[in-house]
């Protein structure tokens, strides 16, 4: 209580002041003023209030008319009030969900960690950027028990944390898998069901599951809808499109996931990524697959881990910044 | 508790005829203009409420004056459907003012207490009372 009378003869003062000498000095205090009072909470109709209080102050003779007036005008404050306190307390509900999402979005990290497996005569280069701030892409290496290497690389359709949410399910249940011999078409059949049985028919996922055997350096793979990869032939230098048919995973209970194969030499390179990739845009633009492949080829001589990283700095700049979808890249090239 | 007076609601103009008794009792009690406002607004709000969605009801002012306790109580009554999610009608941006900041969380602010009783298929009551400080 004292604080706000303070403040009522602050604002006398200040109000004194500027009839007195119409002077900008006293107007940059009236602006400080209501900052001060924003800090404290105080509505408009109560620095209307005030106002009143000072006028009938500094003229005691004032006109009743005027006085009425004034409480006309109080009385239209009282709504712009009500507006400002709720949008303060929606602000500060807005702040504790932001810092709710990004303690959910560090756990989310935590719990779809991967670690590069380090291989003889491969190199893997990997980088998964979430869109917003959780990730509905995900990509997954493994090694089975034989000694090949498994990769997956998933996308939701749809972002944010409803696609995070699935996401966790899709890691926990690969995790659930016997290890044994990881075939790809086996891997997607079983997801299909999980999916099938656990998500709501209208959130779909995408997956493309590759095994490679370090032994025969044969490739494995099969596809639930996912964007096609592509397939890097060193000797000719150049890039194929790499896909099997294969439904969205979680549509039918039973869908089959045909397997391919392809003989890996020393130089290819696989590369698998998410449509965050292929459909970056410049402006209203989607690029062609062409671009993302130039681009792949310009830093190829770089380490694989490098080069996932520069072909991301590449398209980051290219849409100012702003991803508009999560954004996974996952290369293997065979050394020897 | 000396005194208990309502005004029935029907019709859009009875939300004045509220406004206008309880402001007077406010004045009586010895609030002054801001608080006064302030509690017309939401005796509007709640009238308007009545008005719009129960079609008929009342509300009802009773001053209070106990010990060294002055204030304004406040009750809505209506017959009406009720409120099914209570925690949603609570909730700030939900209401059907369209972000005009009232609704019942603009009542909760606007006074000092505020309890709401609805039950589905039977109706709505909200008391709400204001202290003089």
């Amino acid at each position: 209580m004292s604080t706000l009378k303070l403040d009522l003869e602050n604002y006398k003062e200040l109000l004194k002041e500027y009839i007195r000498t119409k002077d900008e000095q006293a107007l940059y205090q009236a602006e400080q003023f209501s900052k001060h009072s924003m800090q404290h909470n105080i509505s408009p109709e109560e620095i209307i209030n005030i106002h009143v209080q000072s006028l009938q102050e500094i003229y005691p003779e004032m006109p009743a008319d005027i006085q009425a007036s004034m409480n006309f005008l109080l009385e239209t404050m009282i709504s712009y009030g009500l507006a400002y306190q709720e949008h303060q307390a929606l602000r500060e509900k807005q702040l504790e969900l932001k810092s709710e999402l990004s303690v959910a979005a560090n756990m989310q990290k935590t719990l779809l960690s991967t670690k590069k497996p380090d291989f003889d005569g491969i190199e893997i280069g990997a980088i998964s950027v979430p869109a917003k701030q959780m990730n509905g892409d995900y990509h997954h290496f493994v090694q089975d028990q034989e000694g090949s290497l498994g990769i997956g690389i998933a996308d939701v359709i749809g972002k944010g944390v409803p696609a995070a949410l699935c996401m966790s399910m899709i890691k926990y249940s690969m995790d659930s898998f016997p290890h044994k011999r990881m075939e790809p078409s086996v891997i997607l059949e079983s997801l299909n069901r999980v999916v099938e049985r656990n998500v709501d028919s209208s959130m779909f996922i995408t997956m493309f599951y590759g095994l490679y055997n370090p032994q025969s350096h044969k490739l494995y793979y099969s596809s639930a809808g996912h964007e096609p990869g592509y397939y890097y032939h060193h000797d000719r230098g150049e890039f194929c499109e790499m896909d099997a048919p294969g439904l969205v995973l979680g549509v039918t209970k039973d869908a089959e996931y045909p397997q391919k194969e392809q003989q890996v030499d020393p130089g290819d390179m696989i590369i698998m990524l998410t449509d965050g990739v292929t459909e970056c845009r410049q402006g209203d633009r989607f690029i062609e697959p062409e671009e993302v492949l130039e681009i792949i080829k310009k830093y190829m001589d770089l380490p694989a881990q490098e080069m996932v990283e520069q072909v991301y700095k590449h398209f980051e700049k290219l849409q100012d910044f702003q991803l508009r979808d999560d954004f996974t890249l996952v290369v293997l090239r065979r050394n020897v | 508790m000396d005194f208990q007076s309502c005004v029935n609601i029907k019709k859009e103009w009875d939300i004045v005829g509220a406004r206008q008794l309880g402001r007077d009792i406010a004045k009586k009690i010895g609030f002054g203009t801001v608080d006064q406002a302030r509690i017309a607004t939401a005796i509007s709000e709640l009238a308007r409420n009545i008005y719009l969605y129960a079609g008929s009801g009342k509300v009802c002012f009773e001053a209070i004056d106990d010990m060294n306790h002055k204030g304004l109580s406040i009750i809505a009554i209506d017959e009406g459907p009720g409120i099914e999610e209570l925690s949603q009608v609570m909730e700030d941006g939900f209401s059907t003012s369209g972000g005009l900041g009232a609704g019942l969380p603009g009542v909760k602010r606007l006074m000092d207490e505020f309890d709401i009783v609805s039950e589905q298929g039977k109706g709505t009551e909200i008391k709400v009372v204001k202290w003089l400080r």
